[in-house]
Protein backbone atom coordinates (compact mmCIF):
# COMPACT_ATOMS: atom_id res chain seq x y z
CA UNK A 1 0.00 0.00 0.00
CA UNK A 2 1.64 3.22 -0.92
CA UNK A 3 0.04 6.49 0.83
CA UNK A 4 0.49 10.04 -0.81
CA UNK A 5 -0.52 12.36 1.28
CA UNK A 6 -0.25 16.05 0.17
CA UNK A 7 2.61 14.82 -1.57
CA UNK A 8 4.53 18.72 -2.96
CA UNK A 9 7.80 19.20 -4.72
CA UNK A 10 9.31 22.22 -6.58
CA UNK A 11 12.13 22.16 -8.75
CA UNK A 12 13.26 26.13 -7.84
CA UNK A 13 10.37 28.13 -9.39
CA UNK A 14 8.47 25.13 -11.00
CA UNK A 15 6.39 23.21 -8.98
CA UNK A 16 6.53 19.70 -10.47
CA UNK A 17 4.19 17.79 -8.40
CA UNK A 18 1.32 19.59 -6.44
CA UNK A 19 -0.25 18.77 -3.41
CA UNK A 20 -1.06 14.80 -4.41
CA UNK A 21 -3.07 12.78 -2.26
CA UNK A 22 -3.87 8.99 -3.52
CA UNK A 23 -3.84 5.56 -1.95
CA UNK A 24 -2.19 2.50 -4.20
CA UNK A 25 -3.85 -0.62 -2.76
CA UNK A 26 -1.88 -4.46 -3.19
CA UNK A 27 -3.32 -6.78 -5.21
CA UNK A 28 -4.34 -4.91 -8.46
CA UNK A 29 -2.55 -2.83 -10.96
CA UNK A 30 -3.02 0.24 -10.68
CA UNK A 31 -2.15 2.78 -13.70
CA UNK A 32 -0.26 5.75 -13.35
CA UNK A 33 -1.23 8.07 -16.32
CA UNK A 34 -0.69 11.63 -17.22
CA UNK A 35 1.29 13.44 -20.51
CA UNK A 36 5.05 13.62 -20.22
CA UNK A 37 6.14 16.11 -18.20
CA UNK A 38 2.61 15.85 -15.76
CA UNK A 39 4.88 14.79 -12.97
CA UNK A 40 5.05 10.89 -13.05
CA UNK A 41 8.67 10.53 -12.63
CA UNK A 42 8.91 12.70 -10.08
CA UNK A 43 6.40 11.12 -8.16
CA UNK A 44 8.23 8.16 -8.77
CA UNK A 45 11.40 9.00 -6.95
CA UNK A 46 9.62 11.03 -4.53
CA UNK A 47 8.41 7.52 -3.45
CA UNK A 48 11.88 6.42 -3.53
CA UNK A 49 12.77 8.61 -1.29
CA UNK A 50 15.66 10.13 -4.10
CA UNK A 51 14.20 13.18 -4.07
CA UNK A 52 12.82 14.80 -1.04
CA UNK A 53 9.57 16.15 -0.89
CA UNK A 54 8.93 20.07 -0.31
CA UNK A 55 5.60 19.57 1.14
CA UNK A 56 3.50 16.53 2.04
CA UNK A 57 4.44 12.71 2.85
CA UNK A 58 4.49 9.59 0.97
CA UNK A 59 5.02 6.35 2.81
CA UNK A 60 4.50 2.52 2.38
CA UNK A 61 2.77 0.34 4.64
CA UNK A 62 3.37 3.77 7.04
CA UNK A 63 7.13 4.06 6.59
CA UNK A 64 9.09 6.02 4.71
CA UNK A 65 11.04 4.18 2.16
CA UNK A 66 14.31 5.12 3.56
CA UNK A 67 13.35 3.32 7.02
CA UNK A 68 13.35 -0.02 5.32
CA UNK A 69 15.71 -2.20 6.57
CA UNK A 70 15.88 -4.80 3.45
CA UNK A 71 14.31 -2.08 0.50
CA UNK A 72 14.49 -4.18 -1.81
CA UNK A 73 12.26 -6.33 -0.42
CA UNK A 74 9.60 -4.16 0.49
CA UNK A 75 10.23 -2.43 -3.22
CA UNK A 76 11.14 -3.12 -7.00
CA UNK A 77 11.62 -0.50 -9.05
CA UNK A 78 12.04 0.72 -12.89
CA UNK A 79 12.84 4.21 -13.13
CA UNK A 80 11.93 5.53 -16.78
CA UNK A 81 15.34 7.51 -16.48
CA UNK A 82 18.25 4.15 -16.90
CA UNK A 83 20.01 3.60 -13.95
CA UNK A 84 22.56 1.15 -14.88
CA UNK A 85 26.92 1.76 -15.20
CA UNK A 86 26.59 1.50 -19.35
CA UNK A 87 30.35 -0.51 -18.50
CA UNK A 88 29.07 -3.08 -16.23
CA UNK A 89 27.70 -6.12 -17.30
CA UNK A 90 24.12 -7.38 -16.29
CA UNK A 91 25.34 -10.07 -14.42
CA UNK A 92 27.67 -7.71 -12.78
CA UNK A 93 25.10 -5.00 -12.11
CA UNK A 94 22.17 -7.41 -10.52
CA UNK A 95 25.05 -8.90 -8.60
CA UNK A 96 25.96 -5.63 -7.16
CA UNK A 97 22.90 -4.71 -6.21
CA UNK A 98 22.18 -7.96 -4.85
CA UNK A 99 25.22 -8.29 -2.54
CA UNK A 100 23.61 -5.11 -0.75
CA UNK A 101 20.96 -7.19 1.25
CA UNK A 102 23.06 -10.66 0.97
CA UNK A 103 21.13 -11.66 -1.52
CA UNK A 104 22.71 -14.82 -3.79
CA UNK A 105 23.60 -15.62 -7.10
CA UNK A 106 21.71 -18.06 -7.63
CA UNK A 107 18.79 -15.64 -7.42
CA UNK A 108 20.57 -13.08 -9.90
CA UNK A 109 20.81 -16.17 -12.54
CA UNK A 110 17.46 -17.21 -11.82
CA UNK A 111 16.00 -13.65 -13.07
CA UNK A 112 18.98 -13.40 -15.71
CA UNK A 113 16.83 -16.25 -17.20
CA UNK A 114 13.64 -15.00 -16.19
CA UNK A 115 13.42 -11.76 -18.55
CA UNK A 116 15.53 -13.78 -21.14
CA UNK A 117 19.00 -12.23 -20.66
CA UNK A 118 20.77 -15.19 -20.44
CA UNK A 119 22.89 -15.33 -23.87
CA UNK A 120 24.02 -11.69 -23.11
CA UNK A 121 24.68 -11.35 -19.54
CA UNK A 122 27.80 -11.37 -19.73
CA UNK A 123 28.13 -8.39 -21.90
CA UNK A 124 28.31 -4.72 -20.57
CA UNK A 125 25.09 -2.86 -20.72
CA UNK A 126 26.31 -0.35 -22.39
CA UNK A 127 25.70 -2.55 -25.89
CA UNK A 128 22.46 -3.49 -25.04
CA UNK A 129 19.07 -2.10 -27.27
CA UNK A 130 16.70 -0.14 -25.49
CA UNK A 131 14.83 -2.54 -25.16
CA UNK A 132 17.19 -5.19 -23.49
CA UNK A 133 18.12 -2.46 -20.88
CA UNK A 134 14.31 -2.46 -19.97
CA UNK A 135 14.14 -6.22 -19.29
CA UNK A 136 17.51 -5.62 -17.01
CA UNK A 137 15.41 -2.93 -14.97
CA UNK A 138 12.42 -5.35 -14.41
CA UNK A 139 15.17 -8.02 -13.34
CA UNK A 140 16.51 -5.55 -11.13
CA UNK A 141 12.99 -4.30 -9.78
CA UNK A 142 12.53 -8.06 -9.32
CA UNK A 143 15.65 -9.08 -7.59
CA UNK A 144 14.54 -8.44 -3.78
CA UNK A 145 11.20 -10.06 -4.33
CA UNK A 146 9.48 -6.90 -3.41
CA UNK A 147 5.89 -6.49 -2.13
CA UNK A 148 5.64 -3.27 -4.10
CA UNK A 149 6.67 -3.05 -7.57
CA UNK A 150 6.95 0.77 -8.99
CA UNK A 151 7.44 0.36 -13.06
CA UNK A 152 7.84 4.03 -14.66
CA UNK A 153 6.97 3.02 -18.37
CA UNK A 154 8.00 -0.17 -18.47
CA UNK A 155 7.02 -1.13 -22.19
CA UNK A 156 8.90 1.52 -23.33
CA UNK A 157 11.27 0.21 -25.87
CA UNK A 158 9.97 -3.53 -26.16
CA UNK A 159 8.84 -5.23 -28.81
CA UNK A 160 5.30 -6.72 -29.47
CA UNK A 161 6.40 -9.92 -27.80
CA UNK A 162 7.81 -8.52 -24.54
CA UNK A 163 5.05 -6.06 -24.18
CA UNK A 164 2.88 -8.88 -24.34
CA UNK A 165 4.93 -10.47 -21.66
CA UNK A 166 4.98 -7.31 -19.44
CA UNK A 167 1.68 -7.26 -19.35
CA UNK A 168 1.09 -11.03 -17.75
CA UNK A 169 4.22 -10.45 -15.76
CA UNK A 170 1.92 -7.32 -14.12
CA UNK A 171 -1.04 -9.15 -14.20
CA UNK A 172 0.67 -11.99 -12.23
CA UNK A 173 2.90 -10.24 -9.67
CA UNK A 174 -0.76 -8.24 -8.47
CA UNK A 175 -2.55 -11.56 -8.74
CA UNK A 176 0.27 -12.93 -5.99
CA UNK A 177 -0.76 -9.65 -3.64
CA UNK A 178 1.54 -7.89 -4.38
CA UNK A 179 1.02 -3.78 -5.32
CA UNK A 180 1.96 -3.09 -8.55
CA UNK A 181 2.14 0.64 -9.53
CA UNK A 182 2.80 1.21 -13.60
CA UNK A 183 2.77 4.57 -14.90
CA UNK A 184 2.48 5.40 -18.77
CA UNK A 185 1.64 8.10 -21.33
CA UNK A 186 -0.04 5.21 -23.20
CA UNK A 187 -3.89 4.99 -22.80
CA UNK A 188 -4.03 1.57 -24.96
CA UNK A 189 -1.57 -0.37 -22.95
CA UNK A 190 -3.08 0.59 -19.45
CA UNK A 191 -6.80 -0.41 -20.70
CA UNK A 192 -5.31 -3.94 -20.90
CA UNK A 193 -3.26 -3.78 -17.76
CA UNK A 194 -4.51 -1.44 -15.34
CA UNK A 195 -7.66 -2.13 -12.76
CA UNK A 196 -6.96 1.45 -11.30
CA UNK A 197 -5.72 4.70 -12.35
CA UNK A 198 -4.66 7.45 -11.13
CA UNK A 199 -5.04 10.01 -13.43
CA UNK A 200 -2.13 13.54 -13.07
CA UNK A 201 -2.01 16.20 -15.06
CA UNK A 202 0.64 19.32 -14.54
CA UNK A 203 1.55 17.71 -11.04
CA UNK A 204 -2.02 18.24 -9.78
CA UNK A 205 -4.58 14.78 -9.38
CA UNK A 206 -7.11 14.61 -12.58
CA UNK A 207 -8.55 11.43 -11.57
CA UNK A 208 -8.22 8.14 -9.49
CA UNK A 209 -10.56 5.41 -10.34
CA UNK A 210 -11.44 2.35 -12.37
CA UNK A 211 -10.72 1.53 -15.66
CA UNK A 212 -14.33 1.41 -16.14
CA UNK A 213 -15.62 4.58 -14.60
CA UNK A 214 -12.95 6.54 -16.14
CA UNK A 215 -14.50 5.35 -19.52
CA UNK A 216 -17.90 5.66 -18.40
CA UNK A 217 -17.24 9.10 -16.92
CA UNK A 218 -15.55 10.20 -20.27
CA UNK A 219 -17.55 8.88 -23.14
CA UNK A 220 -21.42 10.55 -21.45
CA UNK A 221 -23.61 7.65 -22.81
CA UNK A 222 -23.65 7.99 -26.10
CA UNK A 223 -25.87 5.56 -27.81
CA UNK A 224 -25.04 4.55 -31.59
CA UNK A 225 -28.55 3.49 -33.41
CA UNK A 226 -29.22 2.02 -36.97
CA UNK A 227 -32.70 1.86 -38.50
CA UNK A 228 -34.36 2.01 -41.80
CA UNK A 229 -36.71 4.57 -40.17
CA UNK A 230 -33.82 6.75 -38.83
CA UNK A 231 -35.19 10.57 -39.82
CA UNK A 232 -38.43 9.03 -37.18
CA UNK A 233 -36.37 7.54 -34.38
CA UNK A 234 -34.53 10.52 -34.29
CA UNK A 235 -37.88 12.89 -33.98
CA UNK A 236 -39.20 10.17 -31.52
CA UNK A 237 -36.08 10.65 -29.00
CA UNK A 238 -35.07 13.72 -29.77
CA UNK A 239 -35.48 16.05 -26.30
CA UNK A 240 -34.65 18.78 -24.14
CA UNK A 241 -31.71 16.73 -22.60
CA UNK A 242 -30.87 14.89 -25.47
CA UNK A 243 -28.91 15.47 -28.48
CA UNK A 244 -28.83 13.53 -31.85
CA UNK A 245 -26.23 13.40 -34.22
CA UNK A 246 -25.95 11.65 -37.67
CA UNK A 247 -22.68 10.86 -39.03
CA UNK A 248 -24.11 8.81 -42.17
CA UNK A 249 -27.40 8.58 -43.14
CA UNK A 250 -29.34 5.68 -41.15
CA UNK A 251 -27.34 5.54 -38.12
CA UNK A 252 -28.20 7.90 -34.97
CA UNK A 253 -25.11 8.80 -32.63
CA UNK A 254 -28.12 9.91 -29.32
CA UNK A 255 -26.48 11.19 -26.04
CA UNK A 256 -28.63 11.43 -22.79
CA UNK A 257 -30.85 8.03 -23.12
CA UNK A 258 -29.55 4.78 -22.51
CA UNK A 259 -29.86 2.08 -24.81
CA UNK A 260 -33.29 0.74 -23.31
CA UNK A 261 -34.94 3.95 -23.43
CA UNK A 262 -34.11 4.06 -26.93
CA UNK A 263 -34.70 0.05 -27.45
CA UNK A 264 -38.32 1.11 -25.29
CA UNK A 265 -38.88 4.35 -27.49
CA UNK A 266 -38.27 2.02 -30.84
CA UNK A 267 -40.61 -0.46 -29.60
CA UNK A 268 -43.21 1.63 -28.70
CA UNK A 269 -43.55 3.01 -32.33
CA UNK A 270 -43.13 0.01 -34.04
CA UNK A 271 -39.55 1.02 -35.54
CA UNK A 272 -37.08 -1.71 -37.10
CA UNK A 273 -33.19 -1.49 -34.92
CA UNK A 274 -30.75 -2.78 -36.91
CA UNK A 275 -28.36 -2.11 -34.47
CA UNK A 276 -28.10 -0.85 -31.14
CA UNK A 277 -25.15 -0.14 -28.99
CA UNK A 278 -23.75 1.76 -25.80
CA UNK A 279 -20.50 3.38 -27.28
CA UNK A 280 -17.94 3.57 -24.64
CA UNK A 281 -15.22 6.51 -25.45
CA UNK A 282 -11.61 4.10 -25.98
CA UNK A 283 -9.65 4.91 -22.87
CA UNK A 284 -7.31 6.97 -25.15
CA UNK A 285 -10.58 9.29 -25.54
CA UNK A 286 -11.35 9.65 -21.83
CA UNK A 287 -7.67 10.57 -21.06
CA UNK A 288 -7.72 13.37 -24.10
CA UNK A 289 -10.83 14.30 -22.61
CA UNK A 290 -10.04 14.61 -18.91
CA UNK A 291 -6.58 16.17 -19.72
CA UNK A 292 -7.28 18.46 -22.37
CA UNK A 293 -6.13 21.38 -19.80
CA UNK A 294 -3.52 19.92 -17.73
CA UNK A 295 -1.23 19.25 -20.64
CA UNK A 296 1.81 21.15 -20.31
CA UNK A 297 3.15 21.37 -23.36
CA UNK A 298 0.56 21.93 -26.33
CA UNK A 299 1.37 21.03 -30.19
CA UNK A 300 3.77 23.64 -31.18
CA UNK A 301 5.34 24.38 -27.99
CA UNK A 302 8.84 23.61 -27.34
CA UNK A 303 8.47 20.55 -25.35
CA UNK A 304 10.84 20.39 -22.69
CA UNK A 305 12.54 17.50 -20.58
CA UNK A 306 10.16 15.79 -18.30
CA UNK A 307 10.89 17.68 -15.23
CA UNK A 308 14.48 18.63 -16.43
CA UNK A 309 15.93 17.45 -13.17
CA UNK A 310 16.68 14.05 -14.50
CA UNK B 1 -1.50 -23.13 -19.46
CA UNK B 2 -4.53 -21.50 -19.59
CA UNK B 3 -5.60 -20.40 -23.11
CA UNK B 4 -5.25 -16.74 -23.05
CA UNK B 5 -2.80 -15.33 -20.43
CA UNK B 6 0.58 -16.94 -20.41
CA UNK B 7 1.39 -17.09 -16.76
CA UNK B 8 4.93 -15.40 -16.06
CA UNK B 9 5.66 -15.99 -12.78
CA UNK B 10 8.15 -14.57 -10.45
CA UNK B 11 10.27 -17.09 -8.24
CA UNK B 12 9.68 -16.69 -4.43
CA UNK B 13 13.68 -15.82 -2.69
CA UNK B 14 13.88 -17.87 0.42
CA UNK B 15 14.71 -15.01 2.77
CA UNK B 16 16.30 -11.44 2.12
CA UNK B 17 18.79 -9.38 4.57
CA UNK B 18 19.30 -6.67 5.50
CA UNK B 19 21.11 -3.68 4.74
CA UNK B 20 24.33 -4.25 6.27
CA UNK B 21 27.79 -2.07 6.23
CA UNK B 22 29.75 -5.42 5.17
CA UNK B 23 27.13 -6.31 2.46
CA UNK B 24 27.52 -3.25 0.76
CA UNK B 25 31.06 -3.44 1.19
CA UNK B 26 30.78 -6.63 -0.86
CA UNK B 27 28.63 -4.94 -3.62
CA UNK B 28 31.36 -2.12 -3.92
CA UNK B 29 33.89 -4.61 -4.58
CA UNK B 30 31.84 -6.11 -6.98
CA UNK B 31 31.01 -2.60 -8.78
CA UNK B 32 35.01 -1.90 -8.58
CA UNK B 33 36.52 -4.95 -9.77
CA UNK B 34 33.49 -5.66 -12.69
CA UNK B 35 34.84 -2.25 -14.72
CA UNK B 36 37.57 -2.21 -17.48
CA UNK B 37 37.96 1.34 -16.50
CA UNK B 38 38.98 0.39 -12.45
CA UNK B 39 41.35 -2.45 -13.23
CA UNK B 40 43.20 -0.82 -16.20
CA UNK B 41 43.20 2.40 -13.72
CA UNK B 42 44.83 0.33 -11.17
CA UNK B 43 47.23 -1.87 -13.78
CA UNK B 44 48.45 1.80 -14.60
CA UNK B 45 48.92 2.89 -11.52
CA UNK B 46 50.93 0.04 -10.21
CA UNK B 47 53.02 0.14 -13.68
CA UNK B 48 53.87 3.52 -13.29
CA UNK B 49 55.02 3.27 -9.41
CA UNK B 50 57.48 0.12 -9.97
CA UNK B 51 58.42 0.94 -13.92
CA UNK B 52 59.60 4.53 -13.09
CA UNK B 53 62.12 3.75 -10.29
CA UNK B 54 63.45 1.28 -12.30
CA UNK B 55 63.72 3.14 -15.64
CA UNK B 56 65.01 6.45 -13.17
CA UNK B 57 67.27 3.71 -11.64
CA UNK B 58 68.81 2.67 -14.87
CA UNK B 59 69.24 6.26 -17.15
CA UNK B 60 71.00 7.27 -13.89
CA UNK B 61 73.20 3.96 -13.55
CA UNK B 62 74.51 4.19 -17.27
CA UNK B 63 74.77 8.05 -17.12
CA UNK B 64 76.88 8.18 -14.17
CA UNK B 65 80.03 7.78 -15.30
CA UNK B 66 79.27 11.15 -17.41
CA UNK B 67 77.61 13.41 -14.33
CA UNK B 68 79.30 16.06 -12.68
CA UNK B 69 80.07 16.43 -9.30
CA UNK B 70 77.49 18.55 -8.60
CA UNK B 71 74.61 16.54 -10.43
CA UNK B 72 75.69 13.46 -8.81
CA UNK B 73 75.16 15.39 -5.38
CA UNK B 74 71.56 16.18 -6.34
CA UNK B 75 70.50 12.53 -7.00
CA UNK B 76 69.03 11.23 -3.96
CA UNK B 77 68.17 7.08 -4.01
CA UNK B 78 64.29 7.85 -2.37
CA UNK B 79 63.83 10.41 -5.02
CA UNK B 80 64.62 8.04 -7.69
CA UNK B 81 62.70 4.96 -5.44
CA UNK B 82 59.51 6.92 -5.35
CA UNK B 83 59.54 8.99 -9.15
CA UNK B 84 56.29 6.81 -9.65
CA UNK B 85 54.49 7.75 -6.81
CA UNK B 86 54.45 11.22 -8.57
CA UNK B 87 53.08 10.06 -11.42
CA UNK B 88 50.50 7.01 -10.61
CA UNK B 89 48.93 9.35 -7.73
CA UNK B 90 47.39 11.23 -10.89
CA UNK B 91 45.54 7.86 -11.89
CA UNK B 92 44.48 7.02 -8.43
CA UNK B 93 42.87 10.28 -8.05
CA UNK B 94 41.31 10.25 -11.45
CA UNK B 95 40.10 7.14 -10.70
CA UNK B 96 38.84 8.08 -7.07
CA UNK B 97 36.77 10.67 -9.05
CA UNK B 98 35.61 8.22 -11.67
CA UNK B 99 33.97 5.39 -8.90
CA UNK B 100 31.44 8.02 -7.56
CA UNK B 101 30.89 10.01 -10.68
CA UNK B 102 30.34 7.56 -13.04
CA UNK B 103 27.40 6.41 -10.92
CA UNK B 104 26.05 9.69 -11.56
CA UNK B 105 27.02 9.86 -15.59
CA UNK B 106 25.12 6.75 -16.16
CA UNK B 107 21.90 6.53 -13.54
CA UNK B 108 23.79 4.13 -11.45
CA UNK B 109 23.46 5.67 -8.28
CA UNK B 110 19.68 6.13 -8.34
CA UNK B 111 19.80 1.77 -8.00
CA UNK B 112 22.85 2.20 -5.44
CA UNK B 113 20.31 4.62 -3.26
CA UNK B 114 17.50 3.09 -3.78
CA UNK B 115 19.12 -0.60 -2.83
CA UNK B 116 20.64 1.73 -0.14
CA UNK B 117 18.13 4.70 0.51
CA UNK B 118 20.11 5.65 3.90
CA UNK B 119 22.96 6.49 1.46
CA UNK B 120 26.02 7.34 3.79
CA UNK B 121 26.55 3.15 3.88
CA UNK B 122 27.55 3.17 -0.04
CA UNK B 123 30.00 6.72 0.62
CA UNK B 124 31.67 4.83 3.47
CA UNK B 125 31.99 1.46 1.55
CA UNK B 126 33.46 2.96 -1.76
CA UNK B 127 35.85 5.13 0.41
CA UNK B 128 37.20 1.55 2.42
CA UNK B 129 37.33 -1.06 -0.41
CA UNK B 130 39.13 2.17 -2.35
CA UNK B 131 41.29 2.57 0.30
CA UNK B 132 41.77 -1.00 1.10
CA UNK B 133 42.63 -1.75 -2.69
CA UNK B 134 44.93 0.95 -3.48
CA UNK B 135 46.60 0.03 0.10
CA UNK B 136 47.17 -3.68 -1.22
CA UNK B 137 48.47 -2.17 -4.67
CA UNK B 138 50.82 0.38 -3.01
CA UNK B 139 52.47 -0.70 -0.22
CA UNK B 140 54.08 -4.00 -2.48
CA UNK B 141 54.50 -1.42 -5.45
CA UNK B 142 57.05 1.00 -3.58
CA UNK B 143 58.76 -1.99 -1.76
CA UNK B 144 59.36 -3.52 -5.01
CA UNK B 145 59.87 0.33 -6.37
CA UNK B 146 62.52 0.51 -3.99
CA UNK B 147 64.56 -2.87 -4.21
CA UNK B 148 64.16 -3.09 -7.65
CA UNK B 149 65.74 0.54 -8.42
CA UNK B 150 68.37 -0.16 -5.37
CA UNK B 151 69.85 -3.31 -6.95
CA UNK B 152 69.82 -1.68 -10.34
CA UNK B 153 71.95 1.18 -9.13
CA UNK B 154 74.11 -1.68 -6.90
CA UNK B 155 74.96 -2.81 -10.31
CA UNK B 156 76.54 0.49 -10.94
CA UNK B 157 77.72 0.82 -6.74
CA UNK B 158 76.14 3.92 -6.36
CA UNK B 159 73.16 5.41 -4.30
CA UNK B 160 72.77 2.44 -2.05
CA UNK B 161 70.20 3.07 1.33
CA UNK B 162 69.65 0.57 3.68
CA UNK B 163 65.65 0.06 4.74
CA UNK B 164 66.79 0.70 8.15
CA UNK B 165 68.47 3.84 7.56
CA UNK B 166 66.11 6.10 9.37
CA UNK B 167 63.14 7.71 7.82
CA UNK B 168 63.49 5.08 4.73
CA UNK B 169 61.26 2.52 5.62
CA UNK B 170 58.57 5.86 6.81
CA UNK B 171 59.31 7.28 3.39
CA UNK B 172 58.49 4.16 1.14
CA UNK B 173 55.32 2.92 2.92
CA UNK B 174 54.63 6.87 3.27
CA UNK B 175 54.29 6.83 -0.38
CA UNK B 176 51.59 3.82 -0.50
CA UNK B 177 49.90 6.12 1.88
CA UNK B 178 49.97 9.14 0.47
CA UNK B 179 48.12 7.15 -2.17
CA UNK B 180 45.69 6.00 -0.24
CA UNK B 181 44.31 9.34 1.48
CA UNK B 182 45.39 10.90 -2.01
CA UNK B 183 42.24 8.48 -3.32
CA UNK B 184 39.98 9.14 -0.79
CA UNK B 185 39.95 12.97 -1.04
CA UNK B 186 40.18 12.22 -4.73
CA UNK B 187 36.99 9.81 -4.26
CA UNK B 188 34.89 12.78 -1.67
CA UNK B 189 35.55 15.61 -4.15
CA UNK B 190 33.70 13.79 -6.74
CA UNK B 191 30.83 13.19 -4.55
CA UNK B 192 30.68 16.56 -4.10
CA UNK B 193 31.16 17.73 -7.45
CA UNK B 194 29.09 14.84 -8.76
CA UNK B 195 30.60 15.40 -12.30
CA UNK B 196 33.43 13.52 -13.68
CA UNK B 197 35.32 16.44 -15.80
CA UNK B 198 34.13 18.79 -12.96
CA UNK B 199 35.59 16.37 -10.70
CA UNK B 200 39.06 16.07 -11.92
CA UNK B 201 39.48 19.79 -12.79
CA UNK B 202 38.48 20.82 -9.30
CA UNK B 203 41.14 18.24 -7.75
CA UNK B 204 43.81 19.13 -10.72
CA UNK B 205 42.77 23.18 -9.15
CA UNK B 206 44.29 21.75 -5.73
CA UNK B 207 46.68 19.68 -6.15
CA UNK B 208 48.73 21.19 -9.53
CA UNK B 209 47.88 24.65 -9.94
CA UNK B 210 47.33 26.63 -6.50
CA UNK B 211 50.73 25.09 -5.41
CA UNK B 212 52.74 27.24 -8.42
CA UNK B 213 50.62 29.76 -7.72
CA UNK B 214 52.14 30.39 -4.41
CA UNK B 215 55.50 31.18 -6.32
CA UNK B 216 53.34 35.05 -6.53
CA UNK B 217 53.48 35.73 -3.68
CA UNK B 218 55.81 37.69 -1.24
CA UNK B 219 58.79 34.62 0.00
CA UNK B 220 57.85 35.00 3.02
CA UNK B 221 54.02 34.38 2.60
CA UNK B 222 54.47 31.77 -0.05
CA UNK B 223 56.79 30.05 2.72
CA UNK B 224 54.26 30.53 5.58
CA UNK B 225 51.32 29.07 3.73
CA UNK B 226 52.62 26.38 0.95
CA UNK B 227 53.52 24.11 3.51
CA UNK B 228 49.85 23.92 4.77
CA UNK B 229 48.26 22.80 1.28
CA UNK B 230 47.10 19.44 0.77
CA UNK B 231 49.82 18.90 -1.93
CA UNK B 232 52.72 19.89 0.37
CA UNK B 233 51.66 18.41 3.37
CA UNK B 234 50.53 15.34 1.96
CA UNK B 235 54.42 14.67 0.42
CA UNK B 236 55.95 15.06 3.40
CA UNK B 237 55.13 11.68 4.81
CA UNK B 238 57.32 10.41 1.76
CA UNK B 239 60.29 13.17 1.82
CA UNK B 240 63.18 11.87 3.58
CA UNK B 241 64.59 15.38 3.78
CA UNK B 242 62.61 17.91 5.19
CA UNK B 243 63.94 21.90 4.17
CA UNK B 244 63.18 24.75 6.76
CA UNK B 245 59.83 25.80 5.13
CA UNK B 246 58.35 22.25 5.21
CA UNK B 247 56.03 20.63 7.91
CA UNK B 248 57.36 17.33 9.66
CA UNK B 249 56.07 13.99 8.54
CA UNK B 250 53.64 13.30 11.44
CA UNK B 251 52.02 16.63 11.45
CA UNK B 252 52.38 17.23 7.76
CA UNK B 253 50.79 13.40 6.86
CA UNK B 254 48.01 14.18 10.15
CA UNK B 255 47.04 17.82 7.83
CA UNK B 256 46.49 15.85 4.70
CA UNK B 257 44.43 12.96 6.57
CA UNK B 258 42.43 16.20 8.11
CA UNK B 259 41.76 18.04 4.76
CA UNK B 260 40.97 14.73 3.92
CA UNK B 261 38.12 14.17 6.77
CA UNK B 262 36.59 17.69 5.65
CA UNK B 263 36.26 16.65 2.47
CA UNK B 264 34.62 13.88 3.44
CA UNK B 265 32.69 15.16 5.88
CA UNK B 266 31.17 17.61 3.32
CA UNK B 267 30.53 15.30 0.52
CA UNK B 268 28.46 13.13 3.10
CA UNK B 269 26.70 16.29 4.24
CA UNK B 270 25.73 16.46 0.45
CA UNK B 271 24.72 12.93 -0.41
CA UNK B 272 22.17 12.81 1.86
CA UNK B 273 20.75 16.32 1.82
CA UNK B 274 20.57 16.67 -2.37
CA UNK B 275 18.32 14.81 -4.76
CA UNK B 276 19.43 12.61 -6.54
Amino acid sequence: MIEARGLTKDYGEKRAVDGLDFDVRPGVVTGFLGPNGSGKSTTMRLILGLDAPTAGTVTLDGKHYRDFAAPLHEVGALLEARSVHTGRSAYNHLLALAQTHGIGKRRVNELVDLVGLHEVARKRAGQFSLGMGQRLGIATALLGDPATLLLDEPSNGLDPEGIHWIRNLLKSLASEGRTVFVSSHLMSEMALTADHLIVIGRGRLIANTSVDEFVQRASGGLVRARSPQAMRLRELVTGPDVSVESGEPGVLEISGLSPQQVGEIAAAHSIVLHELTPMQASLEEAFMELTREDVEFKAGEVAADEEGAA
Amino acid sequence: MSNVVHVVSVPRLAETGKVTQARVALSEWTKLHSLRSTRWSLVVAVILTIGLPLLFATVVGTHWAHMAPRERANRHPLDIALAGVNLSQLAIAVLGVLIITGEYSTGMIRASFTAVPRRLPVLWAKLGVYAFVVLVLAVPSVLLAFWGSQKILAQHHILQISLTHPGVLRSVLGGAAYLVVLGMFAMAVGAIVRNTAGGIATFAAIFFVVPPLMNILPTSWNNAISKYLPDAAGRDVFSLTHGPHDLAPGPGFALFCGYTALVIAIAAVLLVRRDT
